[in-house]
């Protein structure tokens, strides 16, 4: 562990400012990801989590301020958006898969027809993935014969097919029955543990506990506190965090 | 005179009426072909980003979808020319024909509004999840967009043809001698007024059993697409 904490961050955001309208939902954010970190963002709906994730594959243009993937600046105007979204995967909470396409050409089209790899190749990668999703016979249904949870671990391989260095969970078990839940954090589990960088939103509080390297706690466009989940759920000192973590656990 | 001597000579003029009847499907069915054209056009021009497309399209959709189909048919017989030269050769365009291109405005308006609404009535999460994925906006429109909305459009499209069939018989002010104009004729011709209502009820029925089958069936299309 300190041998990559020393080293460069892989992603790596500085005094992250982002308004909408009058509102500002993000008052400078700071943050430094390593290659291989599972980080969880937890904190009350509306303190900008999900914004955060937006602002570092570019979704959400920023105000202020400077992201860095690597080598790439996120918030300059000229970059380079497909070699962004190479290297940043991105998991929604409503699964956002292509309806009218079967899951293999779902998890498969983005490969081919963006990164221009080809078809074989990736379509061969996209089974394997879908395998490890345990969805290996589901290739051929369409995203609606499948129920939530097999949609969202198809939108999982959808993201690692692209063969990114990161992926960011967006809430992705928020949309989910209870009992599709386990399922997908799972899923999620696995690919963190094959040495994927991620960055999740959650609520879930003990997946947080258990899966992630490090904790943010965010509360009205900053970052409170951030420490190893062991320190933060037992020793949290800010009282915004106290206050939160009495409610939710 | 009995009704079988009314029904018998309602139908001696049947070939006659049905004759212009052709015309109106004939007119109807150019018209939709023009008007879904260019109503894609116009649809994907309200759609885009630049204001220079999008600020016509929208100003020549809310146009001619708010203007009175036969005002736009009038301007059509009017300002257009009996006959245009292209090369050395000269065409005639006869009434029937601008008058198609008249109705073709307010299809290609109305069209246009249904594309615009198919687009927008896609989740904003697949622009979302094709843009994580590398997608730009156009190649997103038209692999991930579009695909899924050529179904929605259907129903609709199907809707305006039907509508625009019915209102073909207004090209008859305008010296078109379709079915309306040929009963007319026909109701003149033998003069008798006992044979007024039937010779009307014909041309009805006519429209009717061309136009009810397409309604039925883009119903139920939409039935089917909804549920899926």
């Amino acid at each position: 562990m300190n041998a990559s904490s020393s080293s460069q961050p892989l992603i790596s955001l500085r005094g992250v400012r982002k308004s909408f309208g009058p509102f500002e939902v993000l008052r400078g954010i700071d943050m430094d990801i390593r290659k291989g970190e599972v980080v969880a963002i937890i904190g009350p709906s509306g303190s900008g989590k999900s914004t955060i994730l937006r602002t570092i594959n570019g979704l959400t243009p920023i105000n202020d301020g400077v992201i860095m993937v690597g080598e790439i600046k996120v918030n300059d105007p000229k970059v380079d958006k497909v070699k962004l979204r190479h290297r940043v995967g991105m998991v929604f909470q409503q699964y956002n898969l292509f309806p009218h396409k079967t899951v293999l050409e779902n998890v498969a089209m983005a490969p081919i027809q963006v990164l221009k790899e080809p078809r074989s190749l990736v379509e061969e990668r996209a089974r394997k993935l879908l395998g490890e999703m345990r969805l290996p016979d589901k290739a051929d249904s369409y995203p609606g014969e499948l129920s939530g949870g097999q949609q969202q671990r198809v939108a999982i391989a959808r993201a690692l097919c692209m063969e990114p260095e990161v992926i960011l969970f967006d809430e992705v078990t928020a949309a989910l029955d209870p009992e599709m839940v386990k399922e997908v954090l799972a899923a999620v589990r696995k690919v963190a543990e094959d040495g994927m960088t991620c960055i999740l939103v959650t609520h879930e509080m003990g997946f947080a506990r258990e899966a992630a390297d490090h904790i943010y706690f965010t509360d009205k466009g900053l970052i409170v506190e951030h420490a190893p989940p062991a320190e933060f759920f037992t020793r949290a000192s800010d009282p915004r965090t106290k206050e939160f973590l009495s409610k939710v656990l | 005179m009995g009704d079988a001597n009314v029904l018998a000579r309602v139908l001696d003029w049947m070939p006659f009426v049905l004759t212009g009847f052709g015309l109106n499907v004939l007119m109807s069915l150019l018209a939709i072909a023009i008007g879904t054209a260019v109503g894609t056009f116009l649809g994907l021009g309200q759609l885009s980003q630049p204001l220079i497309i999008a600020v016509p399209s929208r100003l020549a959709t809310q146009l001619f979808r708010n203007a009175p189909w036969l005002v736009l048919l009038f301007y059509c017989i009017f300002l257009m020319p009996y006959q245009v030269g292209i090369g050395g050769s000269v065409i005639v365009l006869p009434s029937w024909l601008r008058a198609t291109i008249g109705f073709s405005f307010p299809v290609a308006a109305n069209f246009s509004e249904i594309v615009r609404g198919a687009v927008n009535s896609v989740p904003r999460g697949q622009w979302e999840a094709a843009e994580a994925l590398g997608y730009g906006r156009q190649s997103t429109l038209f692999r991930i967009i579009l695909p899924q909305c050529v179904t929605r459009m259907i129903p609709p499209w199907m809707n305006l043809y039907a509508l625009l069939l019915t209102a073909t018989p207004l090209s008859v002010i305008v010296g078109v001698e379709e079915a309306l104009g040929r009963t007319q004729a026909a109701v003149q011709a033998l003069s008798d007024s006992r044979m007024l209502i039937p010779m009307y009820l014909a041309l009805l029925a006519m429209f009717f059993i061309y136009a009810w089958p397409i309604n039925r069936l883009s119903l139920m299309l939409e039935r089917r697409f909804r549920t899926k």
